[in-house]
This record gives structure tokens, C-alpha cells and sequence, in this order.
């Protein structure tokens, strides 16, 4: 579930962010790699070229960042003129006498400060400099790596004409009054709009488990969600266990600010990448002999990059190991309404149903990024079965709350049964079809996908294109992908995959035709792997 | 068959466990009290009137007034790309549609004496979210803030809680009108260092809740100074810089940048808001202005847990770029803030109840250390409690805000109807007559 990071969109004004250089280093190092790997063994292999990587990562930043002190009414533009940045540069270091060089920002900061090196925040820049479009830009790069759904805009826009009279402010026409919406508001989010996500949440899960609305908190999105949680259980230095492959985001969103770390916990192909209960112990063990703490397991169920559900079995058994460690479990169901197979969801509340006792350590996250396709509008929720952990999360929602003209909106839209019905068949009916069409096209290529039944993307074995079995023969292919193909996918390094050449593919921003041109292009990449290997 | 083990129950973090919301405090408590037995003209005409919400009411009917005549800022526009494209948007750079608009609006506020540039603007869901994120930018746990007193009460939990940052005071008092001086920053400073806490920077509110005044020109030069010499960072909080009630008073840090050519303004960060200026806290609209590249490509990416609705940044986006709006709301919230305050000033004056000299925000800074049966901080929350359940008015007192002397107390008058400050203000007045009675009475009894 990418919580898709804009981070793709950043534009001139980042260009000191060496994002370009980030690419043509990769199709430097890759091959150094291999080069050096020959020679000195596989850690020198890895660490020269890394070394390289960094040097050079250091010396674009150098030679682009304008100077403090030079014009600040347009300091983000990158001059095209490098003398000068050697002149202003020259000029700031005259003006910092008797100061011991410029002020510091904290180390928090330096870590964020630094460029985007994964994979996954590289691809989506290349995006946002190179985009595909099938009139302007037919040689673009394709857009892949964002799990956002555009299949169903025309339902809600349909709804909002019949419901709102095109009023941003979701009023009926003349009633625009602000006094309404304008005062200060429960942080964390309207009883009303609570009671609507309840019922909303009720109804894409099948209506198997009602929510209720006084165990729920509403964050400006998912992704504070997680890191409320996160902040409310688990101090700095200790650490949440996570299935990999996992989304690429939990890295930053979970760790940044909180201090806390993630174990991944590497699931199998051959278990269609569900998670081990002895790999969870074996990795339980591991951490606490590391003397460090584990406070929780972070699931995703549906799971993001994989697209398949838990199943109830696996559900118990998380549920018996974290009673047994006496640890919490953050299930995070971002994409429950985002079926499209024929088996049920069923959601860690579901289970608590049954089982009737010791729900304080389990936390549901959700929001309507995903399902409802609103990822702009912000809207997470944090639903708890612990008291206390309501209550602190509560109190910090003050950082992160919900625009109130948004929950204004979304109560009616939210909370209408029938078109909410309606949106739900018609998303999965249109998810399945470009799944099936994108699935069926890949196996033309010989590519398999992982069992998968929800989602936006599919998870394919790419193994047979590439030439070593390796991290690096993966991120050769990538790169081929992003470069050559122009297609940008997430290699499952970027989601901490054990099994090199797996790939998520997002495939509902995609239209019929697209599908059909990203096919195209991964055939002519995959014919020159298989003559190269 | 599982065997029965008593578990103690799972453990939360010390953030979640910690006092440091300090929710528990009067402030707070007040809150309480008013949300039990609000005052209601009609239904409730005994109850708690609340005075101590920072919340602009006055404004209101200006915003609607846009709003009905101008139904392309209230609509996605023509054609479906608007509304998608709209839904889809999360870019943490924010709309540079309303990026510009905010630039331009601060630009406005004061009065065209400083530049902003959009390129700039990193946008949070609201000042709370925004300062924050630069204390986490800015220090590393264990460090600190120097802040002067009286301050903000929230700040003690928005600056430190999550960020593990301190809060050293800068203390300031009535003898000078509670202005900072060179003194006592340093005094903070040296302060800091005896505890061998590292200081980050320095955080003012100009205008300053509580005590609803601008920072004058003289002082933010030397303040400047003080943390160039330092070598450390100024935030500047001018959530209130469109709230003064004559243009010409206030003077934003960003002039004193401007008049210098930047020279060192990378240490300098300013947040801004609407929910004080606009009267929209609802609507979650907070920005940071920086100087300095690194923080504003940091904080962007932070922003990221507390973006702001695309629906809202699309709807404001328009009513900030129309400057025909934007200056007649400027002009009009100022005159309107003006005669409250007076209003709330003269009624005081004639309880007898003197205010600190004010310019500018939602409240006043009142002094009623004369009535305090001891001039501590307990005779402060006795006095406190007597406004609170006796006279049935919630003020903030001045501990609270950390202010160094007892007796003082915030009054808010923007948040309710001009009938209900009236009421409030009659309150008071008897309030002051009884205690002038007692008074004399004790006397009386005294010279016997």
C-alpha cells in the first residue's frame, strides 16, 4: 500500500537533490560492482561501489546547493550558471567570519536531509521529471510504483454533482456558512464523521464486524496514523517486527521521528509470502539476544507488496504468539475495500470478535487513501481496543487532524449505504479486470504473479530475467526497467524481499491501452535478458 | 488447552504514559469547567462564559460573503480533471496555487514591507504541527529552546513532548513591560549551560500571546543579534501578525532580514497560520516560512504526517490570491479587533482593573495582582478559582504561561458575541465591587 509519496513530484526546486545522478550512478555502480565483486569478494564489491556512490552523491550536492545568504526570494532555484554558485559560495564564507560555520540543524534532521536512495523514492522522481502521456510525452517514463487507484473517480464525481452541487464545501447549494466548520474541532475528528468511517469501514469488510466509533481516532491520513501508534508504543531503540516484503514506507513513516527500528521478518514464495509463526520467533529471539526490545508486530492485510489476505488461521496465531511475548499487533487494513477476488477480508477485529478477551494489544489502522482513492484529502484513522492508547493517541492527533470542510464533505458521501455499495462492486469489478489483463499479459512474457486477490498492483517473479540471482542482478533489471523500458516498478529489495526478482506493479493508474504499451516495452527488455543471460 | 498466566497488561510508551500534554493543568481545567456549564444567552444565562479560547469569531461574515459571490472558489472547476487531480494530489510541496496565495497574503499583512517566496512555504496541518516540526528539526532530544515568559501554555507540550526538546524561559517581567532584553537572554542562556543543556534556538511569539503586543523593532534587532552571536536558530510565531490592530506596528522579523540583505538569515524560521488571523482553526492551515534550504527541504518531507487537506488548500488557494478580498478582510478584522479591545480595556478600567498596553491579538494581559490575598502563585490559582466557579468566568491565569510574576491573567474577546463580553464585563465589575467592599469592611474591623 503506498501511501504514494509525492516525494515523487519534487521539481527543479529539489534538483540539488541528485536524483537524476542517483540513476546514472546506479548504471555506473551496478556494473563497478560486479567489476570490483570479481576481485575482492562479494563485501568489497558492495562497498567500493557504495563508497563511489556516496562520494559522488556528495560532490552533486556540493556543486548544486545554493549557498545560504545568496538570494533568498529564489534560493531553491539551482543556478545553470556554475560559476555562480563558486562565486556566492566564495562570498558566504567571507561573510561567516568569527562563526563556527553555519548553524546546525539536529541530527534527526541531517538523516532526512540526505538524498532519496532507495529504489522506490529514485523511480518515483524519474517519474515526475520524465512522465509518460500518451499525446505529450509518448516516450515517458510509466508510472508503476504508486499504488493509487484511478479507476472509479467517475462514480464520486457523479455523486458529487448529484449531492453537493459541485460545492467544494460539500454544502446544497446557497447554505455556505463557515461558523460551522471554522471553529476549532475535536482533534481528533468529528463524532459525526466517526460514526460515518465506522459504518464505512463496517460495510467494505463485508459487514462481517461492525467498528465503534468511540474506539477511533482520525489522523490527516494513514501515515500519521501508524506513526501514533508507533509513538504510543515503543520508546526509542526498541523495535516492531515486520513481514517482509513490506511497503517501502514504513522505513521512513515508523522510524524517523519515533526511534524505533523494524526487524523484517522474511516470509517465502513458497508460503506465498504469509508469515512464519517459527520465523517470528526465530526473529523474536534474535532481537531480544541483540538486547534490543520488541514492542509489536506490524501487519498488513491486506498485505502491500504481496496483495493477498491473511488468512484466519494465521490471524489466531498471531494473535496466541503476541499474548504469549505479551507484545501488540498493528494490523494495518489499508485496503480492505480494495478486493478484487473471491475470497473474504477478514479483519483483526473480526477475530477479536470471537475470541473475547485481551484486545489491548491490537490496533487497526485504515483510511481512505486507498479504498475511497482520496489520498489528497487526508483521512486516516487509528481504531484501538485500548483505552489508554485512545486517549494518548487522542491528545496527539493535535499534530495531524483532519481539515474540517473534509469531514464535512466526506460524512454525506461516506455514509450513503447505496453508493457506497455501488462504488465498492464497481471498484472491484474494474480492479480485477486490469489485474486480469495485466496478470495474463505478463504471462505472456513468462512472468508469474503471487497468488494476489487485493490491492492495486500484483507482485511478479521476474527471477528468470535476470542475470545473477542477486540483489544486483535485480537492480540491473530495475534499472533496465526504469531506463530502458521507461516503466517504473518497485524491485522487492526496496521492500526488504529475501527472494531476489520479485517486482510490485501497479497497475490501477493504468488505462486498457497503457497496459498494453507497458507489456510491449517489458518484452523487449525481458528478450534482450534472456539473450544476455 | 492453554494454561492460565497472569499477564500484566501490555505496556505503552513513556510518551503515551507521560505528563507532558500537560492536559492537567489549569489551563486546561478551565476548559473543563466551561465545556460542563457553557454559558448560553438563552439557556443558559449563568454559566461559565468562556474567556479563555484564542478564537476569532468577529470575522465570519466576511469569509461568507466570498465565499457566495464567488462559487469558482468553492467548486473544482469545469470538466473531471479538476476534482481527480485535486483528490489524488498529496505532494508534500502543497499546491503552489495556494503556496503563492499564502506568500502573498503574508506579503499583505505586513503591508508589503517584506518578501515571501512560495519556493519557501512548506505547509502543515496547522502553527501546532508546524512548530513542532521545527523543534524536531532544529534540536535533538535533551536540548533545548530558550522561550520567554510569559508563553503560550500549549507550547510546553507542542515542543516538547514528542521532540524530548527542553524549554529553558527567558524570564521577563512587568517592570519593563515584559520586554526581552539582551540581559535576559543571556541570563537564559548562561542558565542552559549551568545545566549543560545545549540551546538550539530561540523561540518568540511576535505578536506575543499572552501578552497581546508587538515586539518592537529595537528588540527583534537584538535578538537577531543574540542568536547570530550564538550561532543558534530564531523561530518566529507571527500566528497573530494579522491580528494587530494598526499596520504600522507591527514589524515582522522578516523586515529586520530584508533590511540586512539576509546576512545570516539561514537561522531564521517563521510560522504562520489562519486559524488566528482568518478565524479558521478548523480547517488546519499552518505554514513554515525558512530561510535556510536544508530545513525547508527537511521539513517538507516531514510535513508529510500533517498535510494539509488538497480539498482545502484548493478552496483557500483562491480566496487568499483575490487581493481585493484579502485587503478589505485585513482592514476590516483589524478595526474590529481594535474596538473590541477597547471595549474590553475601558469596561476593565472602570472595574479598576489596569491591562498591560496592548496592540495586537484576541485577549489582553490583565493585572490583578492587587486582589491576591498572597503574591504567590497558590494565591494566584485561589483567585483563579474564585473567577472560575464563583464569578463563572474561565481566564487563563498567568502561572500557566510560566510568567514569572503572580497576579496576571489572559482575557480572550474575539470568541464570543459582543452581548457576552458585556455580560462577562458587568460580571467582573460586581466581582470588583464586592472585593472593594470587603475590602473596606476588613479595613474597617482592622482600624477598630
Amino acid at each position: 500500500m503506498t501511501r504514494p509519496r509525492p516525494r515523487t513530484h519534487e521539481s527543479e526546486s529539489e534538483t540539488r537533490n541528485p536524483t537524476g545522478g542517483g540513476a546514472t550512478a546506479m548504471r555506473l555502480i551496478v556494473p563497478l560492482q560486479g567489476v570490483v565483486q570479481g576481485r575482492g569478494g562479494l563485501i568489497l564489491g558492495s562497498l567500493i561501489p557504495c563508497a563511489l556512490f556516496y562520494f559522488f552523491q556528495l560532490y552533486l550536492k556540493r556543486h548544486r546547493s545554493p549557498k545560504p545568504g545568496s538570494n533568498p526570494t529564489s534560493p531553491s532555484q539551482s543556478s545553470s550558471n556554475l560559476s555562480d554558485l563558486q562565486r556566492s559560495s566564495s562570498r558566504s564564507n567571507l561573510s561567516s567570519r568569527g562563526s563556527i560555520g553555519p548553524v546546525q540543524v539536529s541530527s534527526r534532521a541531517s538523516s532526512i536531509a540526505k538524498p532519496n536512495d532507495s529504489p522506490y523514492y529514485i523511480g518515483l522522481d524519474r517519474v515526475s521529471e520524465d512522465p509518460y502521456d500518451r499525446l505529450d510525452n509518448p516516450n515517458g517514463i510509466i508510472q508503476l510504483g504508486l499504488s493509487e487507484n484511478r479507476l472509479c473517480f467517475d462514480l464520486i464525481e457523479k455523486w458529487l454533482s448529484e449531492n453537493t452541487k459541485d460545492s467544494v464545501m460539500g454544502r446544497d447549494g446557497g447554505d455556505l456558512s463557515i461558523s460551522g466548520i471554522a471553529p476549532y474541532q475535536p482533534s481528533d475528528g468529528l463524532m459525526e464523521f466517526k460514526v460515518a468511517m465506522a459504518g464505512f469501514m463496517s460495510q467494505v469488510m463485508g459487514r462481517a464486524v461492525s467498528f465503534d466509533p468511540s474506539q477511533m481516532v482520525l489522523t490527516a491520513g494513514a501515515t500519521p496514523a501508524l506513526e501514533i501508534l508507533c509513538f504510543c508504543l515503543a520508546d526509542p531503540g526498541n523495535a516492531f517486527l515486520v513481514p517482509a516484503p513490506y511497503y517501502p514506507g514504513f522505513d521512513r513513516d515508523m522510524r524517523w521521528r519515533t526511534g524505533v527500528e523494524l526487524i523484517p521478518v522474511h516470509c517465502r514464495s513458497t508460503d506465498n509470502f504469509i508469515i512464519s509463526i517459527t520465523a517470528l520467533d526465530q526473529a523474536f529471539n534474535q532481537t531480544r539476544k541483540r538486547g534490543i526490545k520488541v514492542r509489536g508486530i506490524l501487519i498488513s492485510n491486506p498485505s502491500n507488496p504481496v496483495g493477498n489476505l491473511l488468512p484466519r488461521e494465521t490471524l489466531h496465531n498471531l494473535l496466541d504468539f503476541a499474548r504469549e511475548k505479551n507484545i501488540h499487533i498493528v494490523s494495518d487494513e489499508i485496503f480492505a475495500g480494495s478486493m478484487y477476488g473471491s475470497e473474504e477480508f477478514v479483519s483483526m477485529a473480526e477475530i477479536l470478535d470471537m475470541e473475547d478477551i485481551d484486545k489491548n494489544r491490537i490496533h487497526i489502522v485504515y483510511g481512505l487513501s486507498k479504498d475511497l482513492a482520496l489520498p489528497g484529502f487526508r483521512v486516516g484513522v487509528i481504531y484501538s481496543f485500548n483505552e489508554s492508547v485512545l486517549i494518548a493517541a487522542k491528545k496527539l492527533t493535535r499534530f495531524s487532524s483532519i481539515s474540517a470542510p473534509t469531514q464535512r464533505l466526506l460524512i454525506s458521501m461516506v455514509s450513503d449505504m447505496r453508493f457506497i455499495q455501488e462504488y465498492i462492486e464497481t471498484n472491484k469489478k474494474r480492479i480485477r479486470e486490469m489485474h486480469d489483463l495485466f496478470v495474463e499479459g505478463l504471462k505472456q512474457l513468462g512472468i508469474k504473479c503471487a497468488q494476489s486477490c487485493a490491492g492495486l498492483y500484483c507482485w511478479a517473479d521476474m527471477s528468470g530475467l535476470i542475470s545473477s540471482y542477486s540483489e544486483k542482478g535485480e537492480l540491473e533489471l530495475w534499472d533496465k526497467l526504469l531506463n530502458i523500458a521507461k516503466i517504473n516498478v518497485t524491485p522487492g529489495s526496496a521492500c526488504h524481499c529475501i527472494e531476489p526478482g520479485w517486482f510490485r506493479c501497479c497497475f490501477t493508474t493504468l488505462s486498457q491501452e497503457d497496459v498494453v504499451i507497458v507489456i510491449e516495452r517489458i518484452r523487449k527488455v525481458a528478450e534482450t535478458c534472456k539473450i544476455s543471460s | 488447552m492453554a494454561i492460565e498466566i497472569e499477564q500484566h497488561s501490555v505496556g505503552l510508551s513513556k510518551v503515551a504514559v507521560s505528563e507532558t500534554h500537560g492536559e492537567d493543568s489549569p489551563y486546561f481545567a478551565g476548559w473543563k469547567a466551561y465545556d460542563e456549564n457553557p454559558y448560553d444567552e438563552l439557556n443558559n444565562p449563568s454559566g461559565v462564559i468562556q474567556l479563555g479560547l484564542a478564537e476569532n469569531q468577529v470575522s465570519f461574515d466576511l469569509l461568507e460573503a466570498f465565499l457566495e459571490t464567488h462559487s469558482e472558489a468553492s467548486s473544482w472547476g469545469k470538466g473531471a480533471s479538476g476534482f481527480r487531480e485535486n483528490a489524488l494530489f498529496q505532494d508534500y510541496h502543497g499546491l503552489l496555487s495556494f503556496r503563492k496565495a499564502m506568500a502573498s497574503f503574508m506579503e499583505q499583512i505586513r503591508g508589503g514591507r517584506a518578501k515571501f517566496d512560495p519556493e519557501r512555504v512548506v505547509l502543515t496541518a496547522g502553527a501546532t504541527a508546524a512548530n513542532e516540526l521545527l523543534t524536531f528539526i532544529l534540536a535533538d532530544p535533551g536540548d533545548a529552546l530558550l522561550v520567554p515568559t510569559p508563553y503560550y501554555p500549549a507550547f510546553d507540550r507542542d515542543l516538547r513532548w514528542r521532540t524530548g526538546v527542553k524549554i529553558v524561559p527567558i524570564h521577563c517581567d512587568s517592570s519593563n513591560n515584559f520586554q526581552i532584553t539582551p540581559q535576559v537572554l543571556e541570563a537564559a542562556y548562561s542558565e542552559a549551560e549551568a545545566m549543560n543543556i545545549k540551546v538550539r534556538g530561540v523561540l518568540i511569539a511576535n505578536p506575543s500571546n499572552p501578552l497581546g503586543a508587538t515586539i518592537q523593532r529595537s528588540v527583534l534587532e537584538e535578538i537577531f543579534d543574540f542568536v547570530t552571536r550564538k550561532n543558534i536558530h530564531l523561530v518566529s510565531d507571527e500566528i497573530y501578525s494579522g491580528s494587530v490592530f494598526s499596520s504600522s506596528e507591527f514589524i515582522s522579523i522578516a523586515e529586520i532580514l530584508e533590511a540586512r540583505q539576509y546576512k545570516n538569515s539561514e537561522r531564521v524560521h517563521i510560522v504562520y497560520s489562519l486559524s488566528k488571523d482568518l478565524g479558521l482553526p478548523g480547517f488546519r492551515v499552518g505554514t513554515i516560512y525558512s530561510y535556510n534550504d536544508k530545513v525547508v527541504t527537511t521539513a517538507r518531507r516531514m510535513s508529510s504526517f500533517t498535510l494539509i487537506s488538497s480539498q482545502t488548500q484548493h478552496l483557500l488557494a483562491s480566496m487568499l490570491s483575490n487581493k481585493e478580498f484579502t485587503e478589505n478582510y485585513i482592514k476590516t478584522n483589524r478595526e474590529r479587533l481594535r474596538k473590541r479591545y477597547n471595549m474590553i480595556i475601558e469596561g476593565l478600567r472602570s472595574a479598576g482593573i489596569e491591562c498591560l498596553k496592548g496592540n495586537a491579538g484576541l485577549f489582553c494581559w490583565m493585572n490583578l495582582s492587587p486582589l491576591l490575598e498572597k503574591p504567590t502563585r497558590e494565591g494566584e490559582l485561589a483567585l483563579w478559582n474564585s473567577m472560575l466557579h464563583e464569578v463563572k468566568l474561565n481566564i487563563s491565569p498567568g502561572s500557566s504561561c510560566h510568567c514569572s510574576e503572580p497576579g496576571w491573567f489572559r482575557v480572550c474577546f474575539a470568541n464570543m458575541s459582543e452581548q457576552t463580553l458585556e455580560v462577562a464585563l458587568k460580571r467582573i465589575h460586581n466581582f470588583m465591587e464586592k472585593e472593594r467592599e470587603l475590602e473596606s469592611k476588613a479595613r474597617l474591623v482592622k482600624d477598630f
